[in-house]
C-alpha cells in the first residue's frame, strides 16, 4: 500500500507550490502514472480521498494519465510498445528490454482559485 | 528549466523565486489567464499552473544528498529488499562475520528497517557490528529522509573519514513497495530464497527491475526443493535483462566468497 505515500507526495508537491503561487483552492489536479510505474491508479484513487481533506486539494476533480509503456529491444536495436515489464519484444519474442517510457508518476497541472 | 522566469533551476518543485512574477515573462499583470478568460470582481478566478513534478521528488532529492555523503565519506551503501523470511538478516551476520576474516579492519554497519521490533538489529550488533533499527510504523519501506536519519545516528564524522566501509540497509520484508525508493544506495540487492518459488521474478517484476544483484538463498535446501534455478534466472532476466545473479547459501557458507567479492568490488 505505497500509494498512500505516494498521495502524501502529491499533496505536498502541490502544497508547496501554493506556497510558491499563492493559491487557496485546488479545482483540478492532473496526474501522470505511466503503465509501467509501479502503481495501481485505483489504490492511489483511495489514498489520495483519503489524504485530501483538509488541504488545499479538498473537493479537487482528480484526473490520471496513464501513458503506455515503451521499451528499447536490445536485439531489434528500436522502440517497442509494453504494457508490463513481463512483455516480451512484439516484433522479436525476445525479453532484452529496457523501458524507457511509461515509468514516469509526476503531477503535471493544478486548476486552481486564489 | 523554469518556464516562467527561464532560469536555469532543475525543476519547479525546488524552485525558489525571490521575486514575486505576475504569471507573466515581463511582471505585467494580466487578468484573463484564468479559464474564463476575463476578470469579474469579487470572484476568484480559476487559472492553470503547469508542475509536471515528480511525485518521489522531495525522496529523491534527499536520496541524492544520501548517496554525496555516503560517496564523501568512502561508505559503499547497499539496500538489501525481499519477501519477509528470505534470510536478509541471517545472510547479512553471515556476512559480517566472513568479512572479519577477508576484511579485517573493514568498517561494517547496518540499518535495519522493520514495522516493528528491534530484533533484527539485536542480532546484527550480536555480531558486533553497529546497527541501528528504524520501525516504520504502519510504513511498508524506508524512505531517504530515514536512512538520513539512522546513518546520522551511527556514523561519527570524526572516524573513518578516508577509509573505506559497507553500509547494509536492510529494508522493510516487501517485495512490491521498496522498489519505487531511492535511498541513495550504491545498487539494491534482491534476496529471493529457493524455498519461495522460483516465479517471484515474474510475480513482483519492479522490484527485480530495480536490482543490480539477485541473491538466491538457502541453497542447501535445494535437494529437499523442486525450485529450478534456471527458470528462475531466466524469469528475472526477463524483467531485468542485467541483472546479475549469486547462489548463497548463508547457513553453510557455499557462495559467500562470490558475495563478499560482488561487494568489495570498486
Amino acid at each position: 500500500m505505497h500509494e498512500l505515500s505516494l498521495a502524501g507526495g502529491i499533496v505536498r508537491v502541490v502544497e508547496d507550490a501554493a506556497a510558491r503561487e499563492g493559491f487557496t483552492r485546488v479545482a483540478q489536479l492532473r496526474l501522470e502514472a505511466g503503465a509501467l510505474a509501479g502503481v495501481d491508479t485505483r489504490a492511489l484513487r483511495f489514498a489520495l480521498e483519503a489524504s485530501l481533506p483538509g488541504t488545499c486539494l479538498e473537493g479537487a476533480e482528480v484526473l490520471i494519465d496513464e501513458p503506455p509503456g515503451t521499451a528499447w529491444c536490445l536485439r531489434c536495436a528500436h522502440a517497442v510498445p509494453i504494457t508490463t515489464r513481463l512483455d516480451p519484444c512484439p516484433d522479436c519474442g525476445g525479453h532484452q528490454l529496457q523501458p524507457t517510457g511509461g515509468t514516469e508518476l509526476r503531477v503535471l497541472d493544478l486548476v486552481v482559485h486564489d | 528549466m523554469c518556464v516562467v522566469c527561464g532560469c536555469a533551476a532543475p525543476g519547479p518543485v525546488q524552485h525558489q523565486h525571490p521575486h514575486q512574477h505576475a504569471h507573466t515573462a515581463s511582471g505585467d499583470l494580466h487578468y484573463g489567464t484564468g479559464a474564463a478568460r476575463v476578470s469579474v470582481p469579487g470572484m476568484s478566478q480559476a487559472r492553470a499552473i503547469k508542475l509536471e513534478a515528480d511525485v518521489l521528488g522531495a525522496n529523491n532529492a534527499i536520496a541524492a544528498q544520501n548517496r554525496a555523503h555516503f560517496m564523501s565519506h568512502h561508505v559503499s551503501a547497499y539496500n538489501l529488499v525481499s519477501s519477509p523470511g528470505s534470510g536478509k538478516t541471517t545472510l547479512l551476520c553471515a556476512t559480517i562475520e566472513a568479512l572479519k576474516q577477508r576484511a579485517p579492519g573493514l568498517p561494517v554497519a547496518v540499518i535495519e528497517g522493520d514495522q516493528q521490533t528491534t530484533h533484527d538489529a539485536d542480532r546484527i550488533r550480536a555480531t558486533g557490528a553497529p546497527a541501528i533499527q528504524v520501525n516504520t510504523g504502519k510504513g511498508c519501506h524506508l524512505d531517504a529522509p530515514m536512512v538520513a536519519d539512522a546513518f546520522a545516528h551511527l556514523h561519527h564524522h570524526a572516524h573513518h573519514d578516508h577509509e573505506p566501509s559497507l553500509l547494509f540497509i536492510e529494508n522493510v520484508g516487501n517485495l512490491v513497495c521498496p522498489a519505487m525508493w531511492d535511498l541513495g544506495e550504491r545498487a539494491k540487492v534482491a534476496v529471493l530464497s529457493v524455498t519461495e518459488g522460483e516465479d517471484k521474478p515474474l510475480k513482483y517484476p519492479d522490484l527485480f527491475a530495480a536490482a543490480s544483484l539477485m541473491v538466491l538463498n538457502k541453497t542447501d535446501l535445494l535437494p529437499h526443493l523442486d525450485f529450478d534455478v534456471a527458470q528462475c534466472i531466466d524469469y528475472a532476466r526477463r524483467v531485468n535483462p542485467g541483472i546479475e545473479v549469486l547462489l548463497v547459501s548463508a547457513k553453510t557458507g557455499v557462495g559467500m566468497d562470490a558475495w563478499l567479492d560482488w561487494l568489495l568490488q570498486a
